[in-house]
């Protein structure tokens, strides 16, 4: 966030004092941004020994998914600190202060002198006494160099075991299954995230974690880390042991207090802050998880930006808000895992009281604590949905005797989806970054936010884990004036509904035809636009079991060639994973001959254009040709490009081009919204470009990864990794699975580079490879349907659509008539 | 009449109406002239098959109603008029030509060639 120059500018009279800041994470960074708001100004320097600019270290979970990639997550970039005149001292670490002199020293012997001194020195993971933990194989996952090792070393088929049951051991199993591994989480306690849930709520989620595959063990206590060099096993107390190629310790952390010890700042488990923020040392602060407030070391980014809010006031000599504690609310961040938790959930403690809901054939299970008539805590497992409700209920200390009946069940507001309506102007709405209704209602009135990107850059709502981005957007829509709300697209005014709704319509109304669509849902008419929309539509809908109608499609579908700009046709028949033969060629080459063919081209996805043939030539040409159509005229499956593999490169290790011909027979003939283009590579070097594709499996070492939304066209689009598989097998599996949904789901013409992006890998996910056997199941027997309807155009030569339908009319004869 | 203005034509019969699937456009070659039939169910328009932009050939194109859209770069024309009928082509008109379904046969009104037997001078009515 940069700041309107004015306010930047240094006083005249003043000399700036030099701020020394050791952390360049989230909490020390979220200060230097509101020390930046405030006069006088600071020449600021930043030491990190990480070497990234400031990143959403939240978000590593994604980044480990493969949700995110690391630059999705850069919080501040070079451009900000250069803007903001900060000297950044990236993969320094600062050894030693010595508080008297005024100085920090670096490992790389640099010695820094400050007149003010912040440390943003975050937590350590902490290690718990397990014998041989420091075997190759051994992880932590607290930043991005640990997420990059792990991403690294994880692949399909591999053993994985999570030492820790918390948030971030949950978090990180569920990124290595993503990855492929077989995970086993194994926890200390008799419960998950019993720092968060009750034993109920815990064993809530332990069944949630199970169903998804990943395995939970309880009550164990890990002694020992075996192998040989490397890991090989995992011990447990009282002997027993389980396989592991890959452990991930995720036991807890500590505040990192190390300078504050050197220093001689008053330390208790963090380094102790007053209410100010302000340490035993008067030119001494600190902020983020090394410090301890109240008996409180906090864990969770909300916290920290409240501190350094405080901070900024009292170090730039505004001294005056104070820093009261934060209720803590956590969130579990795996797709289709909802666990929220927040206060203090133990009933027990005097006064107490306790309200539950249980729905085990559902997994929901709510508790809220109450005392004094107050909402002291809750829990809620596998519905999240009122979360917003119980912090606020939490914040303000609501008392809550006259709404006893509604505690868990709110009655239904009157306008649903405009709840927004109801929330304080103080309630919370971006958990992580702390950002209130209020916040956003002034930045979108003071500032002319209209949109979620620039909501983001001026408040950093949504920018934490993303959950509250709906909300956000109902914000949005409620009070920004030039909100444009992503509508649902129409085709065109022809008919005029959604797609979406459209194709319910179909479906309910067992509509079979085009211009039956026409005349009872549009103006009867239609025109170029909706006519081929709704003749996929139908195809899509009927697996290929409907009346085809030519005269609503593109002439490139009606006579399977691509217009050219003179009325001729270009051919390109089908060579599969781009592989041809001598006689192939010889039987192209005739026909180049026999029908003087003006070009005959290599294109852009691995085959044989022939250009310039006439309508009438058409059935021919095919049939000397003896080769199925290639599809390159339509909104269908065109092509898998492929590479040689391992077949013949010495760096293959998949067979990328066997994987390539079989998907592509697997898909061929098939209709799709929009064109789809496909690529398989036998190792990550990509020849064939598989990751700017619709469709692209890129081969591994021992397994595939299915990526999709990817292109090289008028956009540019790395695709994005849907799962990663063992066998081809799975790989062809889960294509057809994407495949399927982005056939039933997309817009027409929508190609999959704007579909996924519009959706969202984590919902193309949980919708595709990671939904139930029988939601997969179903998109492949219709994936299967529509393969046995269909068949290759080019046979329309021996069985035509239409006497005429390559042909010129010849007059009969003329005759002579009365008028 | 002033025999001058009557212009010499001649109907031609071109096709049987199945030779020509409903709302698709087939061509015609009469003499020198390229046409564009189209089978509308009740009736038969036909136009001139080039289109004015870069001679697309109309006869491939879309029909929606009594309009056709040219494959290469959707231009739309009135079939009936011959006028442009979208922003594009607003400003441009094609040929039409008279044509009629009759016994579920297609004719059209063509000028009369020098080749044609059975001459006959067209009546006007
Ligand atoms: C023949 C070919 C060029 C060549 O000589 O290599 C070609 C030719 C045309 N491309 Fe292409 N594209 C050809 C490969 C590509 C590729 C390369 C590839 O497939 O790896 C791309 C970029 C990859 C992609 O699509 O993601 C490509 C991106 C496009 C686009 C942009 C699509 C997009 O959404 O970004 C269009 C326009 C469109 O589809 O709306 C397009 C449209 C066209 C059309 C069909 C234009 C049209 O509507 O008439 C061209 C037809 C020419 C003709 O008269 O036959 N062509 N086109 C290639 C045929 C490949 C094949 O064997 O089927
Ligand atoms: C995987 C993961 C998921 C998480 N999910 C959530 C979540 O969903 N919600 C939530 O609220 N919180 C979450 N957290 C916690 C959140 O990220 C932390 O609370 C927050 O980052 C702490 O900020 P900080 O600045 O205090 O520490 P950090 O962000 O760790 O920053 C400290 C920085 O200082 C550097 N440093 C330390 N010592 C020195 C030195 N001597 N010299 C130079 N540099 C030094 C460190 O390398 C680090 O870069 C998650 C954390 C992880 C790891
Ligand atoms: S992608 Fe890999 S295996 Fe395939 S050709 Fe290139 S280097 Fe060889
Ligand atoms: S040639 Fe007909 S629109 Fe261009």
């Amino acid at each position: 966030m940069s700041l309107p120059l004015t306010e930047r500018e240094l006083p005249n009279d003043a000399v700036a004092k030099k701020l020394v800041v050791v952390g360049n994470g989230m909490a020390g960074v979220a200060c230097v941004e509101q020390i930046l708001r405030h006069a006088p100004k600071f020449n600021i320097t930043i030491f990190g020994d990480e070497t990234h600019v400031n990143y959403n270290r939240i978000l590593l979970s994604s980044v480990l998914a493969g949700e995110k990639s690391p630059d999705d997550i850069v919080l501040n970039g070079r451009d900000w600190y250069e803007q903001n005149n900060i000297d950044l001292k990236l993969g320094v670490r600062i050894v030693d202060v010595d508080p008297m002199a005024k100085t920090v020293t670096g490992n790389d012997g640099s010695v820094t002198t400050f007149d003010k001194l912040l440390l943003a020195t975050g937590s350590i993971p902490i290690i718990p006494s397990i014998e041989d933990v420091m075997k190759d194989g051994v992880f932590v996952f607290r930043n991005l160099d640990d997420t990059r090792s792990l991403l690294e070393r994880s692949r399909p088929g591999l053993k994985a075991v999570v030492i820790g049951g918390g948030l971030l051991g949950l978090e990180a199993a569920r990124g290595l299954q993503v990855q492929g591994c077989e995970v086993t989480v194994v926890h200390l306690m008799d419960t998950l995230m019993e720092r968060q849930l009750d034993p109920v709520g815990g064993s809530y989620l332990a069944t949630k974690m199970n169903a998804m595959g990943i395995t939970v063990l309880l009550g164990l206590s890990t002694t020992a880390v075996l192998g040989n060099g490397k890991v090989e096993r995992v011990q447990f107390k009282g002997g027993g042991s389980i396989p592991a190629d890959l452990v991930v310790v995720a036991a807890g952390i500590r505040p990192n207090i190390e300078l504050g010890h050197k220093a001689g700042l008053e330390i208790k488990r963090g380094i102790v802050v007053n209410d100010y923020m302000e340490t035993s040392h008067p030119d001494i602060f600190a902020v983020g998880e090394c410090v301890q407030h109240n008996g409180v070391c906090y864990g969770l980014v909300a916290p920290l930006l409240e501190q350094g809010k405080v901070l900024a006031a009292t170090i730039t000599g505004n001294k005056g808000p104070t820093y009261q504690g934060t209720v803590l609310a956590s969130k579990l961040k795996i797709m289709g895992v909802d666990v929220f938790s927040a206060g203090d959930f133990n009933e027990k403690a005097d006064g107490g009281e306790m309200v539950r809901y249980e729905d085990p054939s559902q997994g929901i299970y709510k508790k809220l604590t109450l005392k004094n008539g107050k909402l002291a805590g809750v829990i809620l497992v596998g519905d999240t949905s009122d979360s917003h409700r119980y912090m606020e209920w939490l914040r303000s200390e609501t008392d809550l005797t006259s709404m006893r009946r509604q505690l868990l069940f709110p009655e239904p507001s009157a306008d649903v989806g405009l709840d927004v309506a109801q929330m304080q102007d103080g309630e919370t709405v971006c958990g992580c970054m702390g950002v209130t209704k209020g916040t956003i209602i002034r930045a979108i009135h003071d500032k002319g936010v209209s949109t979620l990107a620039q909501l983001k850059e001026c408040t950093r709502a949504s920018s934490g884990c993303g959950s509250c981005t709906a909300l956000c957007q109902q914000l949005l829509k409620a009070v920004a004036p030039e909100f444009e709300e992503e509508t649902k697209r129409v085709i065109c005014k022809c008919i005029p509904f959604a797609e979406d709704n459209l194709r319910e319509i179909l479906r309910s109304q067992q509509l079979k035809s085009v211009q039956e669509v026409l005349e009872i849902y549009g103006n009867g008419v239609g025109c170029e636009v909706c006519k081929p929309a709704l003749s996929y539509m139908l195809d899509m809908l009927w697996c290929g079991d409907h009346e085809e109608d030519r005269s609503a499609r593109f002439i490139n579908d009606r006579v399977h060639a691509n217009i050219q700009k003179d009325g001729t046709f270009s051919v390109i028949p089908r060579m599969r994973g781009g592989v041809t033969s001598s006689a192939e060629l010889r039987r192209i080459a005739d026909v180049a001959d026999k029908y003087q063919v003006p070009m005959v081209k290599v294109t852009g996805s691995q085959r044989i254009d022939l250009l310039g043939i006439k309508k009438a030539d058409l059935p021919k040409v095919w049939a000397d040709l003896g080769m199925p159509s290639g599809q390159a005229y339509t909104k269908g499956v065109r092509m898998v490009k492929t590479c040689v593999g391992t077949e013949f490169c010495r760096f293959g290790v998949q067979d990328s081009t066997t994987a390539g011909i079989e998907l592509e027979r697997r898909f061929e003939n098939l209709f799709t919204p929009h064109k789809l283009k496909m690529g398989v590579v036998g190792c990550p070097r990509n020849c064939a470009e598989a990751t700017v594709k619709d469709i692209g499996l890129v081969g591994q070492e021992g397994s595939w990864q299915v990526v999709v939304g990817g292109a090289a066209g008028k956009k540019v689009r790395k695709a994005d990794l849907l799962v990663t598989v063992e066998t081809t097998e799975q790989a062809l599996e889960a294509a057809g699975v994407f495949f399927q949904y982005y056939r039933e789901n997309a817009n027409y013409l929508e190609r999959t580079y704007d579909f996924v992006e519009r959706l969202g890998i984590e919902k193309v996910r949980k919708d595709t490879v990671y939904a139930t056997a029988g939601v997969k199941r179903d998109l492949l027997d219709r994936l299967r349907k529509s393969k046995d309807h269909s068949y290759d155009a080019w046979l329309e030569r021996e069985t035509l659509n239409h006497p005429t339908q390559f042909l010129q009319i010849k007059p009969m004869e003329e005759a002579e008539v009365l008028i | 009449m002033n025999q001058a203005t009557i212009e010499e034509t001649v109907w031609i019969a071109i096709a049987r109406s199945q030779d020509l699937p409903l709302r698709e456009g087939r061509v015609v070659v009469l003499g020198d002239q390229e046409i564009a039939v189209f089978n509308l169910g009740d009736r038969v328009l036909a136009v001139s098959n080039h289109c004015p932009h870069r001679n697309g050939p109309l006869a491939d194109g879309i029909v929606s109603g009594a309009t056709i859209v040219c494959p290469l770069h959707a231009w739309k024309f009135n079939l009936e008029t011959g006028q442009g009928a979208n922003a594009l082509s607003t400003e441009h008109c094609i040929e039409t030509f008279p044509s009629r379904l009759s016994d579920g046969i297609v004719f059209l009104e063509a000028p009369r060639q020098s080749t044609t037997k059975n001459e006959m001078p067209a009546m006007s009515g």
